[in-house]
């Protein structure tokens, strides 16, 4: 079954580190998506640029309207995600608990929806 | 350059849609991440299971937590989203533009890091 | 899903039970006692179903007051309307808890299954929880979901002899062994030191005091195991003079070091004070509550409230008993609280 495991950091944090934190935390996050790609977990994974960068976009009546900003202002911000491939909830949950992130953010685990052809 | 777009709509609201329109909506779905193929937008995409399903994992001082639901209560929930690739921002926004779920719900997009 | 959530769990978890079982065979060849590997399967299956069916309802990735509930129905038998009749809520919003808790068991695939061993520590502790919830919740005046979850901490302790589940049922028990001496015939709460220990419950003691000491000379028990060496100290004093303060204090030292928690404070300072002397647990409670913490708590107050009364400072220990009584919910304690200030 696959999982969407959604990050959630504090950006600010990433922000304000110094270079080496940065690089100590990058290479945390390299070696753990290494791990996961060699025991199979791993399906994709993306990180995000700050939500600064974001738009939300909506169309109504057929007109489209782009606002900056995130979806939703939050303390700790989604910062990327890995997709997995787990056995079940508690293999998800053993994945999602050696993301880097969990250790000061936030993990969602979200089952993903298999759609059927229309 | 990659775009996450990330699709937020009411969970709550598709117990009123009527099965017509939900068939009408999965239709529209298939036919635009085939389109999104052809033009070789297309990335990657999923459906999320809904928030009842969600859990949340924080790791505090080596011991591992564990709740139900998501990380944030909002109105609308995230759903679903697309990994695209866009010449930018504007053509990265046309094409969220085009996600069924625009007309009812909202669409995050963001540039995709590195 | 099927109407009954037990048969499915069960159903789903019997066949992968059988096909270990079958597995385990293959890897021991020779001859078999058919009638000795019938009892076998029945008994694997028995203590495999309830184990499994206990972790899957105490799942931590469920909403807790869901694993309760399923606790309840789905392991001890309560049907919904007892179960919300407990938790002072509605028939409807509690089946609807449950049915969400079962979609969440579907679609997030929860799985049917008993931990891994390095998993065990993690999700006994989310069991052992419930379990002690569904005791609280009979503390005052539910007795039978107080024996429900006796109960229960036994079913576990049978199937699963870990420290700290033996633990939790001699806390149980030690404070199980008391209740008919902790309220008047009109429901006001009698504490400790004026309860009639005559009346207490011997042979459920003496099973409390056997499994604490079971729990202690075993290796990694916890603070349930500590908080029922202090109940089991308490139990075996022949009155509040005679009780052991100095090893009761010590007890709380090791408990707040493993689980730091400003409500152990209060009941190390409680214990000091009779150890030391009112003073030097009023201090204790004083620097507790100047960090903030527990300002709200009724019992904080009360307790400072009743060594102001042993040093006879009134003034001081009427507006300490007015405030506990101000944030006092429960009616037993409301009720002591009232007759503290009468009597001052």
């Amino acid at each position: 079954m696959k999982y969407l495991c959604l990050i959630y950091e504090d950006e600010k944090a990433w922000q304000t580190m110094s270079e080496a934190d940065m690089q100590k935390g990058m290479a945390e996050y390299n070696a753990f998506t290494e791990s996961i790609k060699k025991n199979g977990n791993y399906v994709g994974g993306e990180a995000l640029q700050p939500t600064k960068t974001a738009k939300a976009v909506r169309v109504r009546n057929g007109k489209l309207s782009a606002t900056d900003g995130p979806y939703v202002e939050t303390k700790e911000q989604l910062g990327g995600y890995y997709l997995i491939t787990a056995k079940d909830l508690n293999d998800a949950v053993q994945v999602a608990s050696r993301i880097p992130g969990a250790k000061h953010g936030t993990i969602e685990v979200r089952p993903i929806m298999e759609f059927d052809q229309p | 350059m990659k775009y996450l777009c990330l699709v937020y709509q009411e969970e709550k609201q598709e117990g009123n849609v009527p099965p017509g329109q939900i068939e009408q909506a999965k239709r529209d779905y298939w036919a635009f991440t085939e389109d999104i193929k052809k033009s070789g937008h297309y990335v990657g995409s999923n459906g999320l299971k809904h928030t009842d399903a969600a859990t949340t994992v924080r790791v505090r001082n080596g011991k591992l937590s564990t709740t139900d639901g998501p990380f944030a209560e909002t109105k609308e929930q995230l759903g679903g989203y697309f990994l695209i690739e866009a010449k930018d921002l504007n053509d990265a926004i046309q094409v969220a533009a085009r996600i069924p779920s625009a007309k009812w719900g909202s669409i995050e997009v963001r540039p995709i890091w590195g | 899903m099927p109407a009954s959530p037990r048969s499915w769990l069960i159903s789903t978890g019997r066949f992968r039970a059988i096909d270990r079982l079958r597995k385990r065979r293959r890897e021991v060849p020779g001859e078999h006692d058919i009638a000795q590997e019938t009892t076998d399967i029945e008994n694997y299956d028995v203590v495999d179903d309830r184990l499994r069916l206990i972790f899957t309802c105490c799942h931590p990735a469920l909403n807790p007051d869901a694993q309760v509930a399923m606790t309840l129905r789905e392991i001890c038998g309560l049907t919904t309307e007892q179960v919300a009749a407990a938790f002072l809520t509605t028939a409807p919003t509690l089946a609807q808890r449950i049915v969400r808790a079962k979609t969440k068991i579907r679609d997030a695939k929860i799985p049917y299954e008993i931990p891994e061993r390095g998993d065990l520590p993690e999700r006994l502790a989310s069991v052992l929880h419930v379990i002690y919830l569904v005791f609280n919740q009979g503390y005052f005046s539910r007795a039978d979901l107080a024996t429900e979850a006796i109960r229960l901490g036994g079913l576990l302790v049978n199937l699963l002899p870990e420290p700290e589940a033996v633990g939790l049922l001699a806390l149980m028990l030690l404070h199980d062994a008391r209740r008919t001496t902790r309220t008047t015939p009109g429901g006001e709460l009698i504490p400790l030191e004026e309860q009639d220990r005559s009346q207490w419950n011997e042979p459920q003691i003496k099973e409390g005091v056997r499994l604490v000491e079971r729990a202690l000379t075993s290796r990694g028990f916890g603070p349930y195991t500590l908080q029922a060496a202090i109940a089991a100290l308490h139990a075996e004093a022949p009155s509040s003079q005679a009780t052991d303060w100095a090893q009761i204090v010590g007890l709380y030292d090791v408990l707040l070091r493993a689980n730091p928690s400003a409500v152990i404070e209060l009941n190390r300072a409680a214990a000091l004070a009779m150890r030391d002397g009112p003073e030097h647990g009023l201090t204790l409670i004083d620097a507790i509550l100047a960090r903030g913490e527990l300002r709200e708590y009724h019992l904080a107050h009360a307790a400072r409230a009743d060594l102001f009364r042993r040093l006879g400072r009134k003034a001081e220990a009427r507006s300490a008993y007015e405030r506990a009584l101000a944030l006092a919910v429960e009616d037993p304690e409301r009720r002591l609280l009232e007759r503290r200030l009468r009597e001052l």
